[in-house]
């Protein structure tokens, strides 16, 4: 089954190499990573989805809790949390069907950031079922390129990492 | 202090207790040779090979439980270390290594002897540095020998370019290290010990499994309090060897492919296994699927990826061995289980590690025996790596911790003679024994000059048998006999030694074993080799095939 890993790491140089490398070595696949700083400048946050079984997804926190640059590390996939990725969608958008994908950016609740004689940016953010269902609806239209960030969560209310 | 990095990082290495360091010198590394030149409370002592380095270092640092530091240049020097840097981690043993790199404006530009040795040894390090601001070095040595000796001890390595070596700093002692990210567990959950404790009560078949973790963490007082109060044999991993005394009479020795019968069987029909600072390497093992079925396993271990890694554990418990056994041992009461003890017993009676005696050919077994026996079971016994390592494991029965030293989870040819240097001048008084094979003492032997020049008084046992052994032996049985590229020759080792300045002596005859070892024993003042003619085809067992059951062993 698919994780989600909340993993707090020492903001440096390598760190990120560190923890790439160990999956690869031990074979675990990443399926999705996003990283970036906190709130304390020292800090960096991985988000990282991957898919395996109990025993490995273990293995795969105690390892990387073996680094010596990894501060913390949580497994989110059983807590309450909010998720978000973030795509950038380029569209084929025609002076008839412009109307429509404006439409569904709108229902969506994504927004248009670039238009072009004969294309549109859509920026939308979601989890990402959503972000799937806004992409097969808009893909008749013609999809010229998709850009999505990893996924990236937290869990809900006062509880922190 | 205003001074040099360089000086600085000697100033550091010195506070930490360092004695020794093994090096090789190079373009990157001048500045710190410098310094090196006018130190007194160093000694250095120059390798062949920075292979020998890293390994005499991991000797050094296995024979006396301190950190070992071996130091190479950039490029080529630094990835030499590499296979030393492996067998290090492997086996859990702490060493720093110091590496030079190119100077920082260069970093990354292919530039002459650049190797990313920090990227190189990522996956084969506890963890390593890549040290760019001077400044920093100070904090960075101090924290590099706190992590290779705490917890689950390892290889550290610092990688310097040569301008940060250069560079001047105002030098502040470090007197602590803060590592959020890093604090190892030491005391064991209560609970779970008690939990252990229960078990242990209960348990009518228990056996205790000890392994590397016992030797580094010196729980053998505890084991062997444990043991003998509540009568528990003990089997030990490879690594685990020397824990108790090999001939105390609750130890049934070595468990796994080429362990005893009555190590395999017991482990195999107990009730209780309790695994002690062990990883349950495939060796140890054989098929998981089929491995102590009928036990509970309690898992002591201060690596928590360890536990559950290869065997599940009913009762995990992180934490140091010898800590966690103290806490058991507080709540123990002694117990006693005749019937289990009288069928291990009947085990090892009936299954001793044994070998056929053919008039005058050398059997390799008999010469561990005969060294085992004219040392008085005292000595430090280093190995290479094959079968040579396997008949000393089984036939030199070891008294104490750190006695037994031997590439275990890489299986490194090469290791034995470099790591023997490390050992000897680790412990001057020791009786340092290398006992080797014919193609290991050949990865390595270059090291013979370095033993000359430091007048090392070890002792070199080749089991020579004109083959790589171990693959032959591979070969035989699995392969049906299809020896290929497993014959093997060698210079004249006679000639050899006395090229390379040291004594040599010849052995063709069985009767011939005891004179040639009292003769090599009598050597004080340089290395001795003793070339051993041994019977080519000796194999060693019991065997356990790979991925076999360890209950089914091949014995003859
Ligand atoms: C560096 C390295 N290369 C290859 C091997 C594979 N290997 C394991 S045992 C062995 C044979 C060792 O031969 P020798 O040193 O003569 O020992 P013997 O088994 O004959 O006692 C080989 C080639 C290894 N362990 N290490
Ligand atoms: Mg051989």
């Amino acid at each position: 089954m698919r994780h989600t890993l909340s993993v707090s790491v020492e903001n440096r140089p390598g760190v990120l190499a560190r923890v790439a490398g160990l999956f690869k070595r031990r074979g675990f696949n990443i399926e999705s990573l996003a990283v970036n700083i906190t709130q304390d400048p020292t800090t960096s946050r991985m988000t990282i989805v991957v898919d395996g079984e109990e025993a490995m997804i273990e293995q795969i926190g105690k390892q990387l809790n073996k680094l010596i640059e990894v501060i913390k590390v949580a497994d989110y996939t059983f807590t309450s949390t909010l998720e978000r990725e973030l795509a950038l969608v380029k569209v084929e958008a025609t002076p008839q069907t412009r109307r429509e994908i404006l439409d569904l950016t709108h229902i969506f609740r994504a927004t248009v950031v670039d238009v072009a004689e004969n294309s549109l940016i859509v920026e939308i953010t979601g989890d990402v079922e959503k972000i799937d269902a806004f992409v097969n609806l808009v893909r008749p239209y013609g999809i010229k390129e998709i850009v999505r960030t990893g996924k990236i969560v937290m869990a809900r209310g006062m509880q922190s990492l | 202090m205003r001074m040099t990095a360089a000086k600085a990082l000697v100033e550091c290495l010195k506070r930490e207790g360092v004695e020794v360091v093994f090096g090789y010198p190079g373009g990157a590394v001048l500045p710190l040779y410098d310094v090196l030149y006018d130190e007194k409370e160093i000694k250095h002592v120059l390798v062949r090979h920075e292979q020998g380095a890293a390994h005499a270092a991991d000797g050094y640092a296995r024979a006396t439980g301190k950190v070992g530091v071996c130091i190479a240049t950039s490029g080529p020097g630094a990835t030499n270390l590499v296979t030393g840097i492996t067998t290090a981690y492997m086996d859990s043993s702490p060493i720093v290594a110091i590496t030079g790199q190119v100077r920082r404006e260069i970093l990354g530009k292919d530039s002459f002897q650049e190797a990313d040795i920090s990227g190189i040894t990522m996956p084969i390090t506890k963890h390593n540095y890549l040290v760019k601001d001077p400044d920093m070095l100070p904090y960075i040595v101090k924290e590099a020998f706190y992590i290779a000796k705490t917890g689950r001890p390892g290889p550290v390595l610092i990688d310097l370019p040569v301008d940060v070596q250069a560079a001047e700093i105002d030098y502040q002692p470090v007197e602590k290290v803060s590592l959020r990210s890093y604090r190892p567990v030491y005391e064991g959950n209560i609970k779970q010990v008690l939990k252990a404790v229960e078990a242990i009560k209960e348990a009518e078949k228990p056996v205790l499994f000890v392994g590397g973790g016992c030797i580094n963490s010196g729980a053998s007082e505890e084991v062997l309090i444990l043991a003998e109060r509540c009568q528990i044999p003990v089997v030990h991993s490879l690594m685990g060897k020397g824990t108790i005394p090999e001939e105390h009479p609750l130890s049934l020795g070595l468990l796994g492919m080429h362990g005893t019968v009555s190590a395999n069987l017991a482990v195999s029909e107990c009730d209780l296994l309790i695994a002690i600072g062990a990883r349950f390497s495939d060796r140890s093992t054989g098929k998981v699927s089929t491995f102590a079925t009928m036990a509970q396993v309690i898992h002591i271990d201060i690596d928590p990826a360890e536990i559950g890694k290869n065997v599940k554990a009913h009762i995990p418990i992180v934490g140091d061995a010898k800590r966690v056994l103290q806490q058991i041992l507080a709540h123990i009461e002694p117990k006693e289980h005749p019937s289990w003890i009288k069928r291990v017993q009947e085990w090892k009676e009936k299954h001793p590690m044994k070998y056929r005696e053919e008039g005058e050919v050398i059997k390799p077994q008999k010469v561990v025996e005969a060294i085992w026996h004219l040392t008085k079971g005292e000595a430090v016994i280093v190995t290479e790596v094959g079968q040579n390592q396997m008949w000393a494991a089984q036939f030199y029965k070891t008294k104490y911790p750190r006695q037994f030293i031997t590439s275990g989870g890489l299986g490194t040819m090469g290791f034995g003679l470099p790591a023997s240097i490390g050992v000897q001048i680790g412990c001057p008084d020791a009786l340092v024994f290398d006992i080797a094979g014919d193609g290991s003492i050949q990865m390595n032997i270059q090291e013979l000059a370095t033993a000359v020049q430091q007048r090392l008084p070890i002792k070199i046992a080749i089991l020579n048998n004109g083959y790589l052994g171990m693959v032959r032996q591979w070969q035989e049985l699995f392969w049906r006999r299809r020896y290929s590229f497993v014959q093997i020759t060698a210079p004249d080792f006679l000639l050899l030694a006395q090229a390379y300045g040291c004594r040599g002596i010849r052995v063709e005859k069985s009767s011939e074993i005891e004179e040639a070892i009292k003769k090599a024993l009598e050597v004080k003042d340089r290395p001795c080799l003793i070339d051993f003619r041994i019977a080519p085809e000796e194999k060693v067992l019991p065997m356990v095939p790979a991925g076999g059951s360890i209950d089914k062993m091949l014995v003859d």
